[in-house]
């Protein structure tokens, strides 16, 4: 199949080799799971039980706030301890609203997996509602409720769905042991996308690094057919969805718009397994494949692991840390996120758990910026994050802007790239967070502006109507005035 | 349990990194170096061991104590090997017979002048070797002229140890026996006499001798198929890419083959610019400066082109018989415009930045795969 090109990329190195060879094991259910109210983009969920409540397998625990927004379930059956502001699985740790299980080991079942019919004989709108319902976002790791992609918009209908199986990430293997070990059912998560959308076709696109993944993957698309499956170069970000619809389809999404625009959806593989499992057993969103890698842990592999297990859980059992980690990431290693410690939850969006050792990260020490402009050749954006870093170094954030750092999308490359070591990525996402709170408080200060004006006008009016009823007052007195005096000289020529 | 990520401010991604750094590009360039500048020494002999010697030495010097003048952290900025290279350049395109003086406060120009008074390095807007020289050759014209002709190390004429130490630090003046003109600056001369060049260069033209180096001219500018395996090397390890280079030299042979084909009596074959002066060290190893030249692809191939026709007009029309440094530095004022205008297009946005128009439904549809 033909492919079109793009703009920069680079090759990190791939790193998978300690995990793509281990099939992917269970994590024993751990004693407590955290379970945290929002694990996706959007509104957080509300809780729907209570601190000693008893919960089985699949049984609600929050429910969706609004479009935007997803349920969690629990993973097995226990008890609710508590729920409680618990470390969020973010760089701050910063706490965030967290139902804690007790589980019981029992793992009693809410679900009834002979209830589901054929899916196929379901309409577009009952699929996205029930995978809304399933609490499936985006697995890959950016966390966007799937049910809004699988919506149909008669504005624009979708014509190609693009399933990404590209996992560009290095280290990351979950997607591909998971194409790997349980293709058919990954076929079947996709033709049922493809039903939804009612897509002309459905395209598997998988990096060329992934041969066994691939081989696997066609084997089962060759049986049932829907689904083309296609081999992609190895260039990170190859994961970035406006970068895969352009090589997959020449379409460069316009600034501001969405893959929708051009006709075009696309899933993460995780996802089209996620979505086979609750059209085909009724079976919600609760356990994801991490991959647990990195220097510095003993037995790298890929684990199914249910929502709400601690890092620490995963680590003990991959047989623990061979030396205290220089740096503790979740997500890949490219955009993944440092964690605080150990202490905090697996979500929806976790892929991976990195324990990266010193001579893993070598960062260097930070060099002036000799110009050399490999990060403007990486920049898969087109920017030039040379200059946009200068400015951030002189505190230049509206200069920052003016050279495009709202475009960016913090992949990485050019950071990676920089034989300064000049921390790049670090530089722009202080940028695009001070120009979101300058917005902020602008829209707060026109509102005040706003506010003070209507107040002024009010005034302004109010004592115009006084003056006016004060000049009909007066205008009234003086005619009564003038009557009685008119009356009084009547009285008096009388 | 308390490990040191746990006390570290947190830091975005990537967390893992090329292992490239600025050092060993640095050393990289200065391997690449080492065969002209060799050659350089082996053709002229010791005296041209002591201005290599002098340069790199200044240059470590001047270096240090501007680190030191401006507390910046000595160890991280001095062995970056960035002084060491400008040293190095400067050396190579000083006349090999220099004395010391020229070699010392020429470096000491480009390191303090050309580098620290911008704030260090990837702070200068110029290239520091190329300005030093020209500053020399402005100020010293002289002693920036004298030229010997090559006597290779061990051969009867090349200068013994106390010899090349007058020579150096003594001022004792070339011999006349060895004193000769460049290439470059011989045809200049002639031309101007109303001489015509084919009679000319059938005398002191060979361009196979001129292509090795054993020519008369600065210390490690002779040798161009040297330098050009210097400047192959370095593309091939990834450290400068192709296009700048080559935009210089096919913008050369482009305009000089225009001419030559016009009246190749006035005006010299592509080959004999492209082997003389400092246009190979200057293709590889000066224009490929990235502090001083732009970052864009686009914006590198303007400045390689631009540079080819000012080096040739300053070469033929000009009063000096050389034009790359003086072609280096005017395009290198230019490197913030070019750098401006000639940005790369980001996604999903056209060159003015406005967002891409929708494609149509047909379109779409055309290029849906099924």
């Amino acid at each position: 199949m033909k492919l079109f090109g793009f703009r920069g990329g680079v090759h990190p190195e791939a790193l998978k080799h300690h995990t793509e060879a281990h099939p992917i094991r269970k994590l024993p259910m751990p004693r407590r799971l955290y379970i945290p109210l929002q694990q996706h983009i959007g509104a957080p969920a509300k809780a729907e039980v209570e601190a000693g409540d008893r919960v089985d397998k699949g049984q609600l625990l929050a429910r969706s706030q609004g479009l935007i927004s997803a349920p969690v379930h629990a993973p097995t059956s226990g008890t609710i301890v508590a729920i409680e502001e618990r470390p969020a699985p973010h760089p701050t740790g910063l706490p965030v609203k967290t139902i804690v299980i007790e589980t019981d080991g029992q793992d009693r079942s809410f679900l009834n997996a002979t209830a589901a019919g054929d899916p196929f004989n379901l309409s577009p709108e009952e699929i996205a509602n029930r995978v809304g319902q399933a609490g499936i976002v985006g697995m890959g790791g950016a966390t966007f409720p799937s049910a809004v992609k699988l919506m149909p918009n008669p504005n624009s209908p979708i014509h190609t769905l693009i399933i990404n199986g590209s996992e560009c990430e290095p280290y990351l293997t979950c997607d591909d042991r998971l194409m790997q070990e349980r293709p058919n059912e990954v076929i079947d998560g996709i033709r049922l996308i493809r039903h939804a959308l009612k897509a002309n076709c459905a395209i598997l696109a998988i990096e060329d690094n992934k041969p066994a993944a691939y081989a696997a993957m066609m084997h089962a698309a060759e049986e049932t057919g829907g689904v083309q499956v296609i081999q992609i170069p190895s260039r990170y970000p190859m994961g970035w969805e406006k970068q895969l619809v352009q090589i997959v389809t020449g379409h460069e999404i316009p600034h501001g718009q969405l893959p929708g625009g051009v006709g075009v959806c696309v899933h993460n593989v995780g996802t089209a397994f996620a979505i086979h499992r609750t059209l085909r057993a009724d079976h919600p969103l609760l356990s994801r494949i991490v991959t647990v890698s990195g220097g510095a842990i003993k037995r790298p592999q890929n684990l199914e692991v249910p929502i709400g297990a601690l890092i620490s859980d995963l680590i003990e059992f991959c047989g623990g840390l061979t030396e205290p980690p220089a740096r503790l990431v979740m997500g890949g290693p490219m955009m993944g996120q440092v964690m605080p410690h150990q202490q905090v939850p697996i979500v929806k969006g976790s892929s991976g758990i990195l324990a990266l050792s010193h001579h893993e990260i070598d960062d260097g020490p930070e060099r002036p910026c000799i110009r050399c402009g490999r990060c403007v050749m990486a920049c898969p954006v087109g920017l030039m994050p040379l200059e946009m870093g200068a400015k951030m170094r002189s505190d230049d954030v509206t200069g920052a802007e003016a050279l495009g750092v709202q475009d960016c999308i913090s992949c990485g490359c050019c950071s990676y790239v920089c034989p300064s070591k000049i921390p790049l990525v670090q530089y722009f996402n202080y940028a695009k967070g001070e120009l979101q709170s300058r917005r902020a408080a602008k829209s707060k200060t026109d509102q005040t502006r706003e506010w003070a004006q209507a107040r002024i006008e009010r005034l302004e009016r109010e004592a115009l109507e006084k003056a006016e009823l004060k000049a009909q007052r007066a205008a009234a007195k003086a005619e009564k005035e003038a009557r009685s005096a008119e009356r009084k000289a009547a009285e008096k020529s009388q | 349990m308390t490990s040191r990520y746990q006390q570290t401010n947190p830091q975005a991604g990537p967390h893992v990194r090329n292992p490239g750094k600025v050092p060993s590009l640095m050393t990289t360039v200065l391997i690449a170096l080492l065969p002209a500048t060799v050659f350089g020494i082996y053709i002229f002999g010791l005296p041209a061991l002591n201005t290599v010697v002098l340069c790199l030495l200044s240059a470590f010097l001047f270096e240090s104590l501007c680190v030191w003048l401006v507390k910046k952290r000595i160890r991280l900025v001095l062995f970056d090997g960035s002084a060491l290279l400008t040293g190095l350049l400067l050396a190579l395109t000083l006349p090999p017979w220099a004395p010391w003086w020229i070699s010392v406060g020429g470096t000491g120009f480009a390191i303090i002048v050309g580098k620290h008074v911008y704030g260090g390095l990837g702070q200068n807007p110029f290239n520091p070797a190329m300005l030093a020289r020209v500053a020399l050759l402005l100020s010293f014209p002289l002693q920036m002229t004298a030229w010997v002709n090559p006597a290779p190390l061990f051969s009867a004429n090349s200068p013994g140890v106390m010899d090349s130490l007058f020579t150096t630090f003594g001022g004792m003046d070339i011999p006349d026996a060895l004193s000769g003109a460049t290439l470059l600056g011989q045809v200049k001369t002639d031309l101007g006499q109303g001489l015509g060049l084919n009679s000319l260069l059938v005398n002191y033209y060979d361009p196979l001798l001129n292509g090795i180096g054993f020519t008369s001219g600065s210390l490690g500018e002779t040798s161009s198929l040297l330098i050009l395996l210097g400047g192959v090397y370095l593309i091939w390890r990834g450290i400068i890419n192709w296009q700048l280079p080559l935009s210089l030299l096919i913008s050369v042979t482009v305009i000089s083959s225009l001419f030559y084909g016009f009246n190749p009596e006035q005006y010299a074959s592509p080959l004999y610019h492209l082997s003389s002066g400092a246009l190979m060290l200057g293709a590889f190893f000066i224009l490929t400066d990235p502090v001083t030249t732009p970052a864009t692809i686009r914006g590198q191939v303007i400045f390689g082109t631009s540079c080819g026709l000012l080096v040739y007009v300053i070469r033929t029309w000009g009063g000096y018989p050389e034009g790359v440094a003086f072609a280096v530095l005017l395009m290198n004022g230019l490197t913030p415009l070019i750098d401006h205008y000639f940005k790369p297009r980001q996604y999903g946005r056209n060159r003015q930045g406005s967002p891409l128009a929708m494609p149509s439904l047909s379109d779409v549809k055309s290029r849906t795969r099924s």
